[in-house]
């Protein structure tokens, strides 16, 4: 039973963990806490949902819908981004949250508020692997997830612009001096962040069966706390993050009931932030900082 | 009172993580001195004010106010038990003028409200703001009370800092490169002010690279670099010593 | 006046007391996403007074309010630690847990997920409601004209130069904390007992969003802005019926171009050209 719900956490922590990085990608280059990616995460599920409706096989859907939401972002970037590079940090913060409420009640309208699911997409095949039961929907499903969290490693570290990024996350100025292009690497983030976020909501509404306009906003906090937990702006802190909050919520549920999920959830986030605010891979803020 | 010592400090220490930023500092400041704090970048004369103020920790060592220790106080009460201090870069309030940058300064002071019965109870009095008028008028910022910091000039800043510092009646204040940025007429305005300030009573301490500026108005100066005191004495002395010429110019091989 | 009217400025009641709560940490500069908690700990507990122990209205409401404020307290000092958006998850985080804890225990009391019904037979008065918002009003306006307030504004544009200006931060922004968790109490209890029910899902993290966006939109600096941004949340929708299911999606936007256009709010100290209470000698323009 425990090694089942594990493994089931598991499940549910990938896809935390891929809001986890969506968020900390752009905290880590930016400083920037987009709020909006909750609701980002929610458009991947329903825009795939709808190319398979009229007629894409799964497995265009995946990545088109993936290219939709990445641009989503970068609208995102346009107008909660760009032109308040200067303000104090809670402005832009703000203006994520207005996109929030209006992809939230955009896709309401659009596509209704009832809750509806992927239509089946395989057989699945049932295998035992000592106690535990997986079935092959599950196994693919992490699979992408595990895939895309390697892609993602695999793009920061080999290519320029991941260079770019990790230069421009250590320091603006030195990124600069060094001949990166900021605004490149910035639209770059909120593109990938976008892209995983979307792929982040098919793969929740695989897993769960579940689509809807409001199913978003859960898990884009968790996604944030994950991030907190994990230490920001550090993908493999955003990673632990994740599978750690997933793998609590689905204890909780297992050991007591599905009412008391949240509260386990929640009050890690808070004691994390009591005990150690930059998080379980964060490094700890120098005392010279402030004056 | 000349003469009697109103800053002692003895074997401070300070690291960050493993960097030792301030090694057994010894310095005694008497009352009524202007005093220079030098030495080349990164030499912890910043971190000395910090560790007065409170801001740091000492990580050993006692650091006293006239008789009183303060080592391990919190910066509130160290400024109410009368230390004053500007900063490297000037950091005034956004969102307050003039006039209430230097009210803010007297948060703390016996309020002595005539005539202003109801309102005294949340601490307003008609002296206070009369020296808080009288301040400003001093330091030549009577014409920008009612004005934003981010509508002065550099140089106004500066002065207001440094006005806000002294509404909290400080026994001793902390300048902080005073002069960076400044050009020479404002220099020379400063100096006028700083000796106005000392004439008030008010010992001070400054910290600056600005040779002429410094050698003009201080009687006393103390050299740092790596955190270690290299040198003590007056203008005259310091600019002759070695080892001070050899922290500023390099070895001459 | 007509029912609708009525409960139109109850709302409209109810959010100022709201934003007002928001308004006392944010002008420390503690931005709170939370008080959607401290909302229900104070309808919970004022609820229960009045149901099950049959309290008078006010000892009832104010005690709800108190031990709002007093867990505000408790929460404000290891808050102290934190800044901007961690602060913001932390508050966020601890309003979640008061709700789940209202939806997982005390059930026999309350109802549990299920709600707490019957909160009284008739819903209370709309003076009551206003006359805690008046009250409030005058005391952020006598406290935006102090020395106190001065002080706030000081700790908000810069805490640690302030604390180097001989300021007790810690007093005044744990302070301000708690009394926006007093406040948010008093409002949650004047909410049970207007409505007459009450579930753990209304306290959500939405309720402390829009109470934050009132603060925010109306003006952050000064306590006008948030009734100004309260009003307009309640205000406008009745205005903007036109748009019928598409008004989220329009506050959205307006959301948006607000950051752009006036990211400091609509109200400001230099539109209300707010001066402290120290009282003045010859020349002043």
């Amino acid at each position: 039973m425990f090694a089942q719900q594990l493994f089931n956490g598991i499940m549910l922590g990938s896809t935390y963990a891929l809001i986890a990085i969506s968020f900390t990608l752009l905290m880590g280059v930016l400083n920037m806490l987009n709020f909006a990616i909750g609701e980002v995460f929610m458009l991947g599920a329903i825009i795939g949902l709808t190319f398979v409706k009229i007629g894409l096989s799964l497995y265009t859907a995946f990545p088109l819908a993936m290219v939709c939401t990445g641009i989503l972002c970068l609208v995102v970037e346009r107008f909660s981004f760009r032109p308040l590079r200067h303000a104090p940090p809670l402005v832009p913060l703000l203006s994520t949250i207005g996109f929030s409420i209006l992809f939230q009640n955009t896709a309401e309208n659009i596509w209704g508020s009832e809750r509806s699911q992927f239509p089946p997409w395989m057989e699945p095949v049932i295998f035992h692997i000592g106690p535990i039961l997986i079935s092959s929907t599950e196994l693919i499903i992490l699979g992408a997830a595990v895939l895309i969290m390697l892609g993602l490693d695999f793009f920061i570290q080999h290519t320029r612009i991941g260079r770019g990024m990790r230069a421009v996350a250590e320091s603006t100025e030195t990124a600069s001096v060094l001949g990166v292009d900021a605004n490149l690497i910035i639209s770059t983030s909120f593109f990938v962040s976008g892209a995983l976020a979307g792929a982040s909501g098919i793969l929740f509404g695989l897993s769960f069966s579940f689509v809807s306009p409001f199913m978003g906003m859960e898990p884009g906090i968790k996604g944030i706390a994950a991030m907190i937990v994990g230490g920001m702006g550090n993908i493999r802190g955003a990673i632990v993050g994740g599978m750690l909050i997933g793998i609590i919520e689905v204890l909780t549920v297992g050991y007591f009931g599905a009412l008391a999920k949240d509260f386990t959830v929640y009050g890690a986030l808070f004691l994390a932030l009591l005990i150690r605010p930059q998080g379980i891979l964060g490094t700890m803020q120098s005392e010279r900082a402030r004056i | 009172m000349k003469g009697k010592s109103i800053l002692t400090l003895k074997g401070v220490c300070k690291n960050f993580g493993g960097l030792m930023a301030v090694d057994h500092l010894d310095m005694e400041v008497l009352s009524g001195q202007v005093c220079g704090l030098i030495g080349p970048n990164g030499a912890g004369k910043t971190t000395v004010f910090n560790l007065i103020t409170g801001v740091h920790r000492c990580l050993s060592g006692t650091i006293r106010l006239e008789e009183k220790e303060i080592t391990r106080e919190k910066p509130y009460r160290i400024t109410r038990s009368g230390v004053a201090r500007t900063f490297q870069t000037i950091r005034l309030f956004s969102n307050l003028s003039t006039l209430e940058q230097v009210l803010v300064g007297q948060n703390f002071l016996p309020k002595s409200g005539a005539g202003t019965a109801a309102a005294g109870a949340l601490g307003t009095g008609l002296r206070l703001r009369d020296e808080a008028e009288e301040l400003l008028k001093l330091l030549g910022l009577w014409e920008s009370r009612d004005q934003r910091p981010n509508t002065l000039p550099y140089g106004s800043q500066r002065k207001v800092e440094i006005a806000r510092a002294l509404a909290t009646r400080p026994k001793l204040l902390l300048l902080d490169e005073p002069v960076a940025g400044m050009n020479m007429r404002e220099t020379r305005d400063l100096l006028a002010m700083i000796s106005k300030i000392r004439d008030l009573g008010v010992t001070i301490l400054i910290i600056d690279h600005d040779m002429k500026f410094v050698m003009g108005i201080c009687s006393t100066l103390f050299v740092l670099n790596f955190g270690r005191k290299i040198a003590e004495g007056t203008p005259d002395q310091i600019r002759r010593d070695e080892q001070v010429l050899e922290a500023y110019l390099g070895k001459e091989d | 006046m007509s029912s609708y009217h009525l409960d139109l400025f109850s709302a409209l009641g109810i959010n100022i007391l709201l934003a007002l709560s928001v308004y006392s940490p944010m002008a420390t500069g503690q931005l709170s996403l939370g008080n959607a908690g401290f909302m229900a700990i104070g309808a919970y507990v004022s609820a229960m007074l009045t149901v099950h122990l049959h309290m008078p209205l006010f000892p009832a409401l104010v005690i709800g309010g108190i031990l709002a404020g007093t867990i505000g307290v408790l929460v404000g000092f290891p808050a102290l630690r934190l800044k901007g958006v961690f602060l913001a998850m932390a508050t966020l985080g601890f309003s979640e847990i008061v709700r789940n804890y209202f939806m997982n225990f005390l059930e026999t009391w309350t109802g549990g997920a299920y709600g707490f019904r019957g909160i009284g037979d008739t819903p209370i008065s709309i003076v009551w409601i206003w006359a805690w918002v008046f009250f409030f009003i005058m005391f952020f306006y006598v406290l935006s004209r102090s020395r106190l307030g001065l002080m706030m504004i000081a700790t908000h544009d810069d805490d640690t130069v302030s604390e180097l200006m001989g300021i007790n931060i810690v007093r005044l922004k744990v302070g301000a904390f708690g009394l926006g968790a007093f406040i948010a109490g008093l409002a949650g209890g004047l909410y049970a007992h207007y409505y007459l029910y009450i579930e753990p899902e209304f306290f959500n993290v939405w309720q402390s969003i829009y109470m934050v966006l009132f603060v925010i939109m109306g003006g952050m600096l000064t306590f006008w802005g948030g009734v100004l941004g309260a009003g307009i949340f309640t205000i406008l929708p009745e205005f903007t019926r036109i748009l019928h299911d598409w008004r989220g999606a329009f506050f959205g936007v307006v959301i948006i171009v607000l950051m752009i256009a006036r990211p400091a709010g609509i109200v400001t100290r230099e539109i209300l050209r707010l001066d402290f209470w120290i009282p003045q000698r010859g020349s002043r323009t």
